[in-house]
């Protein structure tokens, strides 16, 4: 039975907002000179005044977590901005310690909390790399052992002698990256690292983050970046506002955050796209990009609730990074549970021609109309899809929510409306005789 | 219950609220010997690489300093100077002194100099001072070698100053000092975390300090009703004991070695205590 390796209890953390007093040391005296006196304190009254909202001057940046995890465990902690997660990190990593609760290590702790901490501008990059190392918590003969290997991994041999002064912003990342990947220690707390550099480095931090994952050590991972997420953790922690929200599977963890954090919004940024993108993604070099998927009305307004009678645009805009030979755009809707409800492609146009799946290199902006007068009066959410066929299938799953009120037809009363459609279709309405036939009009 | 009681010995690593007063962690320093190396190695580097003249201000700013009390204090304010020549008398205190005062004012800025380095990173803040006061060492190494080139070139100029064996304790005075501004210095730094004033306060506290130190006028010269008092500065008591081993004068007595040693400690470890509480919280506070 894997051991538990780390073991959070209860643990809360409390914060002051805005600048914490730094008492000047002349007041503090002045308190104390008219406490001997027996005189009322003349800095106590400040106090006093802001009596009542003292306590909103306190916040939980973390509250009551509780957690395990297991030795070679890799777990994903996400959340929105502000939610606690670097908190939980903090003070995992001993840079600050818990309000309330316990926090129970076993091994070594290693942070990529800020990589390329204690770098020395004036230092060589090999001095560099020790002096780092040791910050980090190894040994001088660690790091000899491993420096090779770190050098090896940075690319940068060829720099190695220079002082870090004259590096890049990529050179000094890719460095630093490549000392904090070679700690050995038994937990490695990372958080939103893979951020920075490049395609090309950000796959090599994957590839060596899993490579220490399959070598039996722990890591707790914090990103914002989903398929990161997906592709290394198996179980995935949410934290919202500082409570622990979910532990669960990932996949069922990150389905849970991204419903709650559906934009509020009509119109998805490319970061938004991009953090929901699932399927056959061609990282290094991709052929197309989203740059961003809208929903519009007739005038072009983004929005995200529409009249049953109106027209709805679908808005993609993308870039073609070269020439593509078959470009399929799916737009589906589909239901709060993801069941699909409507699907339809660019290539049913009954107008179509080449030009709209051979695409040379460009930005493009494709247009879907969900004509008025189609959907019942409840929520829908729109799942986008770009296939180069044959290469790449990117799907963007549940990207735009919205809301269709139902306008009843002629007058009449139509109900709230609260199914999928609610088309105005054609009836016909004739009298019968006994036995069924038509009774022919005159 | 047999597991889980096992479980929980099991720890390595157990992160509270609020730990006692002496939970100190020094285990931990030794953990980061080669840290402190590191920091020795990077401070020694980056000096050398930077300045062209560094190692010869060392040279340079004592001896001005030497020069200027020798013309102030000798010749014009006619201070005794115990009957040793004056500028290897001012020159002794000054040597010493700035030992000291370089530990204490650098000590003194380690958490709000590394806030950026200790918000991000754990390892005991302790290895920052303690590589401070090492790193120091080579300066002082440079300004005693000074010192002796002037006491040989006195002494061949027919001074009458003489070494006694008191000199074998040399080491012991360094230590002493070392000890006492690592705690002087950590124990200001905790204070300006809460009280940013005091760093104002701290440029000319140790200004004052110096006079109170014998580096300018002898304890021979301090009225003996207040000796006791003036030897509680340690300071006082580490120049006299110097300028006794080296020249042969000075006001040495066990009584008061003793004294000096005490409040060094007090000082040291009152600094340690109220610093390893501040390193848990300060991060919060800054």
């Amino acid at each position: 039975m894997p051991e538990t390796v780390i073991k959070v209890e209860g643990l809360s953390k409390r914060y002051r907002y805005g600048v914490i007093g730094h008492g000047t040391l002349y007041k503090d005296l002045q308190s104390w000179w008219a406490r001997l006196r027996g005189r009322e304190d003349p800095n106590i009254k400040f106090t006093s005044d802001v009596g009542p909202g003292l306590e909103g001057e306190w916040f939980w940046a973390l509250q009551n977590i509780s957690f395990g995890v297991q030795q070679g465990e890799v777990l994903g902690i996400i959340g929105r901005n502000g939610a606690g997660k670097s908190t939980l990190l903090k003070i995992l990593s001993r840079v600050t310690t818990p309000t309330k609760g316990v926090a129970k290590v076993r091994g070594r702790i290693a942070s990529l909390l800020e990589i390329g901490t204690g770098f020395h501008p004036e230092l060589t990059g090999r001095e560099n790399v020790y002096l780092n190392g040791a910050i980090l918590g190894m040994t001088k003969a660690e790091t000899k052992s491993k420096f090779d290997e770190i050098v090896e991994f940075s690319g940068l041999e060829r720099f190695i002698d220079t002082p870090v002064k004259r590096y890049s912003s990529g050179m000094y990342v890719r460095l630093a990256f490549a000392v904090a990947a070679h700690l050995e220690p038994e937990i490695l707390l990372v958080d939103e690292v893979l951020a920075v550099g490049d395609v090309e480095f950000q796959k090599k931090c994957l590839g060596k983050m899993d490579a220490v994952a399959r070598g039996g050590r722990t890591i707790l991972f914090v990103s914002h970046n989903m398929s990161a997420i997906r592709s290394l953790c198996r179980r995935t922690i949410l934290i919202d506002k500082g409570k622990l929200l979910m532990d669960s599977s990932t996949d069922q963890t990150v389905a849970h955050y991204l419903d709650q954090n559906l934009l509020e919004g009509a119109i998805a940024s490319s970061e938004q796209i991009e953090s929901r993108m699932e399927g056959q993604i061609n990282r290094s070099n991709p052929s197309v990009r989203f740059r961003r998927i809208a929903l519009l009305d007739e005038n072009s307004v983004p929005k995200n609730s529409f009249d049953s009678d109106e027209d709805i645009i679908v808005s993609i805009t993308f870039e073609c990074l070269r020439s593509v030979q078959n470009l399929h755009i799916l737009v589906n809707v589909v239901d709060e549970n993801n069941f699909p409800i409507l699907s339809t492609q660019n290539v049913d146009d009954p107008t179509i021609t080449t030009n709209f799946y051979q695409l040379s290199q460009g930005v493009y902006d494709a247009l879907c109309i969900l004509p008025g007068n189609t959907f019942g009066g409840r929520r829908f959410f729109l799942t986008v899809c770009l296939v180069n066929l044959k290469t790449e299938h990117v799907t963007v799953k549940k990207i735009l929510e919205f809301e269709v009120k139902f306008q009843g037809y002629n007058n009449s009363y139509g109900g709230t409306g609260d199914v999928f459609f609610r088309p105005q279709l054609k009836w016909i309405m004739r009298p019968v005789d006994k036995r069924g036939l038509n009774i022919p009009q005159r | 219950m047999d597991g889980a009681q096992k479980e929980q010995e099991q720890w390595d690593l157990i992160l509270r609220p609020r730990t006692g007063w002496f939970d100190l962690h020094l285990q931990d320093l030794w953990r980061y010997r080669d840290l402190i190396s590191l920091f020795i190695k990077r401070d020694f580097v980056t000096f050398y690489k930077q300045t062209v003249l560094g190692p010869l201000w060392y040279i340079i700013q004592p001896v001005l300093i030497t020069v200027v009390f020798t013309v102030v204090f000798k010749k014009i304010a006619g201070i005794s100077t115990d009957g040793i020549q004056g500028y290897l008398f001012y020159l002794s205190g000054v040597v010493l002194w700035n030992y000291f005062a370089n530990c204490l004012n650098e000590t003194s800025h380690t958490f709000v100099k590394n806030a950026g380095i200790f918000g991000k990173v754990y390892f005991p803040r302790f290895t920052v001072p303690v590589s401070t006061v090492i790193i120091n060492l080579v300066k002082f190494g440079i300004q005693l070698i000074l010192f002796v080139g002037f006491y040989i070139y006195f002494v061949a100029r027919g001074s009458q100053v003489r070494p006694t064996l008191l000199i074998l304790f040399l080491p012991v005075l360094i230590f002493q000092m070392a000890v006492l501004s690592l705690g002087a210095g950590i124990l200001i730094s905790s204070l300006t975390t809460k009280y940013r004033d005091l760093t104002f306060v701290m440029t000319f506290a140790i200004q004052l300090w110096m006079y109170a130190s014998s580096v300018v006028i002898p304890a021979s010269k301090v009225p003996e009703r207040f000796l006791y008092f003036y030897m509680m500065n340690p300071m006082a008591s580490v120049i006299e004991m110097f300028r006794y081993s080296v020249f042969g004068v000075g006001v040495v007595n066990p009584i008061f070695t003793c004294i000096s040693w005490v409040i060094t400690l007090v000082v040291f470890f009152g600094g340690v205590v109220l610093f390893s509480r501040i390193e848990k919280s300060f991060m919060d506070t800054v």
